[in-house]
């Protein structure tokens, strides 16, 4: 009865997670050596090692993804906050639903919205040479900066949701006290809220990153083809240049990228997943 | 830590403050005084004002008028980290991502004091609470009386003015809230710090205060000692609130110096202290203690006593060990009496249905005029 109820789950888990990756290992870790003939070895590996733009494009998309999630906790902080300790009633869902409807709307329409806004002869540089700050309409697409805004402004939500809850379970008298025993704003912040709020604050953290970090889209579209982010040397391995082995490799690298900062992430927090997982 | 200004300066004082939330008036008005080292406390139904008025007095919420003045020095703008009060919450609002040394050493850290001296003094204010070497325990490790003491430590160790307790004993069990009483009392004897106290429970009012404030719709009823508030209480309001009283509706059909014949619509003839002006004809309320009054199977001998006395028949026993009580109706009126049985013996065989008589001393129950007072049952 239990093996029936969980079936749906298990086929999920296997038949769309396990098995691929088990496929998908396989083809990472041979190599081509006549058509149709195949031999175990690292060569994928060591392709990327000794490539430094795929060094390059790894490490940048890293380090962006860290920096796409730090800017998305310090803006959804107050947001959180907001919601959770100042608003009452209908405000408070008022703001919540405002935080929600972009995402009534596919990624790609609101990335095309950014993409209306930001061209050349889009609307922004237009309102800027209209206001004489610039002589010209001013290309605000295909910067690092324009990519950080869409990546922050696609994450938003998934860090405001676990922030909220995390923030709404903190007792208002714990301020309270730590003000009335003399505490001031940063001070309460550093050593009530934030502790308190650690596990969600890290929850929003690794589904933001994760998400950042995996995204394809955002940065293709509003950083065109410089963004060099890694999903799209993975996508340029497996559709342009059919080279799936070093697409999967390309793929595991990514993985592991990931799982290693989430795990430093939660060491350096002092927080455990299961812990984090159960909050969010 | 704080400046000592001259003796006499009470350590706090309200002139006329007053707090509306639109119409409703939350604190109406009040002034009063709190000595130094003296524990008083403002008892009085939920919804009184007496959260309002303390989160005043702390600094959480603002007067709309009159002053507040802690140690001589008015408080008006000054935000709660920087008065001289420190509160004990209600659920106690104990850090739990500290542990207990650090609780203790919060304010002290945020006064800037070296972490060596902070160590020491948690370590003697813990000595201090009957809590020695607990530093490192995380707070859910402590029983509900340990987490109550930690949290007045936290206060006191910062030597406040005012120590500010908002129903603290509110979420313990009955046994430790005994305990915890006497425990209260004993520290603020040792510390000598002010204490402002406020409760719903009377018995922790009396029990732990020199003064007592009864207050009920933003106003104070009557301030004193528990001893006056209970014997004699100046509104209807007090009498009804502090202890357990009867009381009886009637008209004074008799007024004789400060004595006054209360008549019930039933026709039970009641005499009582009149408490303020009392004139024939009036709508009073009487109370009479259920301690005050005797209780004996033969009339005569409440007669011997000298005692006036009714005819009653016992509806219900209540036993409660030390606080027994029976419920009798008066004979002729019906009108319900809660009598204190005495436990030495001689009413242990006392049965449901059996006819008894009961008397009081006429000068210790008191009666008010009715009307203007506003008695909420």
């Amino acid at each position: 009865m239990l093996m029936l109820l969980l079936a749906p789950a298990l086929l999920w888990l296997v038949g769309l997670i396990v098995l691929p990756h088990v496929e998908l290992g396989i083809l990472s870790l041979r190599e081509r050596v006549a058509p149709r003939v195949y031999q175990p070895s690292l060569a994928q590996f060591r392709t990327f090692y000794e490539e430094p733009l795929y060094w390059h494009t790894f490490v940048r998309t890293a380090l962006m993804s860290i920096l796409a999630t730090a800017i998305t906790l310090l803006m959804a902080f107050p947001i959180a906050w907001t919601i959770a300790k100042i608003a009452r009633g209908r405000r408070k869902s008022m703001l919540f639903i405002m935080c929600l409807i972009p995402f009534w709307v596919s990624e790609t329409v609101r990335t095309l919205g950014w993409m209306i806004l930001l061209r050349e002869s889009g609307v922004l540089p237009a309102l800027l040479v209209s206001m004489g700050l610039t002589p010209a309409p001013v290309e605000m697409l295909y910067h690092d900066a324009t990519i950080m805004v869409g990546l922050v402004y696609t994450s938003m939500l998934f860090m405001v949701i676990p922030l909220t809850s995390a923030l709404e379970s903190l007792d208002d008298t714990l301020v309270e006290a730590a003000y009335d025993l003399g505490g001031n704003g940063w001070s309460i912040l550093r050593q009530i809220v934030i502790p308190h709020a650690a596990p969600g604050i890290v929850a929003g953290c690794i589904v933001v990153f994760m998400l950042t970090l995996g995204n394809y889209l955002t940065p293709t579209l509003l950083g065109g083809k410089n963004s060099l982010w890694f999903t799209e040397q993975i996508y340029t391995q497996f559709i342009t240049r059919f080279n799936w082995e070093q697409g999967a490799a390309f793929g595991f690298l990514l993985l592991g990228l990931s799982t290693a900062i989430v795990w430093i992430g939660l060491k350096l927090s002092g927080q455990t997943l299961g812990d984090v997982m159960q909050r969010s | 830590m704080n400046s000592t200004p001259s003796v006499a300066l009470p350590d706090l004082q309200a002139n006329r403050v007053a707090k509306h939330y639109g119409a409703f008036r939350a604190v109406d008005d009040l002034s009063f005084e709190v000595a130094r080292g003296s524990f008083f406390s403002i008892l009085g139904p939920s919804g009184c004002g007496k959260t309002t008025l303390l989160r005043m007095v702390a600094g959480f919420q603002n007067q709309d008028s009159g002053d507040i003045l802690i140690g001589g020095k008015d408080t008006r703008g000054v935000p709660p980290n920087q008065r001289p009060v420190n509160m004990v919450f209600q659920h106690l609002a104990l850090f739990p991502m500290m542990n207990v040394g650090d609780n203790i050493g919060y304010g002290l850290a945020r006064r800037g004091v070296p972490k060596n001296e902070i160590k020491r003094r948690v370590g003697e204010m813990l000595e201090r609470v009957s809590l020695p070497r607990f530093q490192d325990k995380r707070i859910d490790q402590l029983s509900g009386g340990q987490k109550q003491r930690v949290a007045i430590a936290r206060s006191l160790v910062l030597e406040p003015t005012l120590l500010l307790l908002d129903e603290p004993l509110g979420a313990l069990d009955l046994k430790l809230r005994e305990h915890m009483k006497i425990e209260l009392k004993q520290l603020q004897a040792a510390f000598g710090t002010t204490f402002v106290y406020i409760t719903h429970d009377q018995s922790e009012a009396l029990v732990l205060s020199d003064h007592v404030a009864v207050m009920n719709h933003g106003r104070f009823e009557q301030v004193g000692t528990p001893q006056q508030l209970y014997y004699q209480p100046q509104t209807p309001f007090v009498a009804g609130f502090v202890g357990a009283n009867n009381r009886v509706v009637g008209r004074a059909s008799e007024v004789n110096g400060g004595m006054v014949y209360m008549t019930s619509a039933q026709g039970l003839v009641m005499p009582a202290r009149a408490m303020g002006n009392v004139s024939r004809g009036d709508a009073v309320e009487a109370f009479v203690r259920p301690e005050v009054a005797r209780l004996a199977r033969h009339a005569a001998v409440l007669n011997d006593a000298g005692l006036s006395h009714f005819t009653a028949r016992i509806t219900s026993l209540l036993f409660d060990g030390a606080n027994s009580a029976v419920l009798l109706q008066e004979a002729q009126s019906k009108t319900e009496f809660r009598i204190a049985l005495p436990q030495t013996g001689e009413f242990a065989d006392l049965q449901v249905g059996e006819t008894v008589a009961f008397g009081f001393d006429p000068q210790r129950a008191v009666c008010f005029a009715a009307g203007d007072s506003a008695y909420a049952d």
